[in-house]
């Protein structure tokens, strides 16, 4: 099963298995993983589950849709490599990837 | 508050690995107290199953003991009225949280029980299923219930609510092509209902007291287009129109009366009129309650080792100055946070704005604040574009709060001026060539 790795802002690293399909977001909420909220369950409504993709990893996530970018315009920590993690679907391509959490999501 | 009158050192049923032991078995009625006592968290839905993830989140060790009344891990609400009913989620896209997480993270979980008393000098509750459970903090996670029309005919077969997963299935099993739903109130359950039931090719008459729909919470612009939007999608409405009775043919709800004299003939009846908290518990043990639970911003209620959290909470709204109940899951996590934090010793949360979305077709609402006696209502964007915002401003210019329908960038500016209490003069607002990022950043 294709792996993700999160990081919490304070470094703390999880490494977890997500079946393909499933949302990063949604591997986070399952696993109890800290530092991403997902206030709305993952309709993009929200953008509580804002996470940094590593740049490694940016290209292969695809690009964020026109609500997603505007809802992550608006976030204070956002940067170039930011994604709402609701929208990225975990593919067997995205084995092994990283991302982190800004320090809060609010 | 009821006595229990059960023996001491009574032996719950919970705790599945211990053999039973009666009151006078081996180790005597001491060896039960010694059990340490965990935080039970009364009511498994979105607030109870959060608060248990963030007290292990944020380092809590004991044990946590969530009791649910329904038979099912917490699940996602907000999709009942949606994907769940049009039969486009799946129970695993419904759950909070896969059932391994509760394992992994032992948080024990007692499904199809209720709390029935609480004994707060004893540190003891009185369950359903007749046993008793001690604990060392509480949390009170109750929710509400859908209020109920008072009127005659309520007891129909076909006369349903929706509030729980098998509220949700049994309105989807009067919903079809050819099929006729009265609902009763033209709020967001109402018309996200409505929208549902002509998606599934049924028909769908709103009957609204009020002269608009989501009068209670919402300005007129959005109710006025929402009414719209409704009416073109052939949802018909009847506003203004108070019940009388339903009616029914052998036991089942055949028509909807109403004072006027009109009679509305349907299948079944969707009674959506709002939601009273659940706060009879804690108001029966002594805690103060009044419309809800009251709680601080710690979401602590008037007793220190019971917290309270969610849907059966009244609770400050620091950005308003006053008290009100929200519900909505963005609350009970806030509030779930709130909660595991105090008890961790953890700093509180970062207070939040209220927030609440819907979706209707192919409408995103997100509304940001709460507009509590608004002076002004500005509108952004043309409705008829099916993209805008309304700014609702006090009096001092004051962005109270924003409902933005298909405009998620307005939404998310909205929020933040509504966080930062900032005053904005409506014609910047107004004119949706100016972008709000910079009077929002």
């Amino acid at each position: 099963m294709p792996q993700v790795t999160y990081i919490e802002h304070n470094g703390t690293e999880h490494r977890i298995e997500l079946e393909a399909g499933k949302s990063v977001m949604q591997g986070a909420i399952d696993n109890g993983i800290p530092g991403i909220d997902a206030d709305c369950g993952g309709e993009c409504a929200c953008a509580t589950c804002h996470v940094y993709v590593d740049e490694a990893w940016l290209a292969k996530c695809g690009t964020a849709g026109e609500q997603e970018a505007s809802m992550l315009s608006f976030a204070a920590t956002a940067e170039p490599n930011s994604r709402l993690s609701c929208q990225i679907a975990m593919s067997p391509e995205l084995d092994g990837l990283v991302v982190r959490m800004p320090e809060a999501q609010h | 508050m009821r006595p229990h009158g059960l023996p001491q050192g009574f032996l719950d049923a919970f705790r599945p690995v211990m053999p039973m032991l009666g009151p006078t078995g081996p180790g005597g009625a001491g060896k039960v107290e010694e059990e340490e006592p965990g935080i039970v968290i009364a009511g498994a839905g979105h607030a109870g199953g959060s608060a248990a993830a963030f007290l292990r989140q944020y380092g809590w060790k004991g044990p946590i003991i969530l009791i649910g009344e329904e038979a099912l891990l917490p699940y996602q609400r907000p999709p009942l009225s949606k994907a769940w009913l049009k039969r486009e989620a799946t129970a695993d896209n419904l759950a909070l949280r896969p059932e391994r997480f509760y394992t992994q993270h032992r948080i024990a979980t007692r499904l199809g029980t209720r709390v029935t008393a609480i004994d707060r000098a004893a540190r003891r509750l009185a369950l359903s299923d007749g046993t008793t459970l001690p604990y060392s903090r509480l949390i009170l996670a109750t929710g509400a219930s859908p209020r109920r029309l008072g009127l005659p005919g309520e007891a129909l077969s076909g006369v349903l609510a929706l509030r729980t997963a098998a509220d949700a299935d049994a309105l989807a099993g009067v919903l079809g092509p050819g099929r006729r739903l009265a609902i009763i109130g033209g709020g967001y359950i109402g018309l996200e209902v409505a929208a549902s039931a002509r998606a599934l090719g049924a028909s769908a008459v709103v009957i609204e007291r009020e002269p608009r729909v989501l009068a209670r919470v919402a300005g007129h612009a959005l109710s006025g287009f929402l009414e719209a939007r409704h009416r073109a999608e052939g949802v018909e409405l009847l506003l203004e129109a108070a019940v009388e009775t339903i009616e029914g043919e052998a036991g089942a709800a055949a028509a909807v009366r109403l004072v006027d004299g009109r009679r509305i003939p349907c299948d079944a009846v969707l009674v959506g009129i709002g939601a009273v908290p659940n706060d009879a518990l804690a108001a029966a043990c002594g805690l103060e309650a009044g419309g809800g639970i009251t709680v601080d911003l710690a979401a602590r209620t008037s007793d220190p080792l019971i917290h309270a959290i969610g849907d059966c909470t009244r609770r400050p709204l620091p950005l308003y100055g006053r008290e009100a109940r929200l519900e909505s899951v963005p609350n009970a996590i806030e509030q779930a946070k709130q909660a595991a934090a105090d008890i961790c010793g953890r700093p509180p949360p970062v207070p939040e704005v209220p927030w609440f979305w819907s979706d209707q077709y192919d409408l995103r609402l997100q509304i940001a604040g709460l507009a509590f006696d608004p002076a002004e209502a500005v509108v952004r964007g043309e409705p008829e574009s099916g993209s805008f915002a309304v700014f609702h401003l006090a009096a001092d210019h004051r962005v109270l709060a924003v409902e933005a329908v298909n405009a998620p960038a307005d939404f998310m500016a909205g929020r933040i001026l509504v966080s930062k209490q900032r005053q904005v003069a409506p014609q910047l607002l107004h004119d949706a060539a100016l972008p709000l990022k910079d009077l929002a950043i």
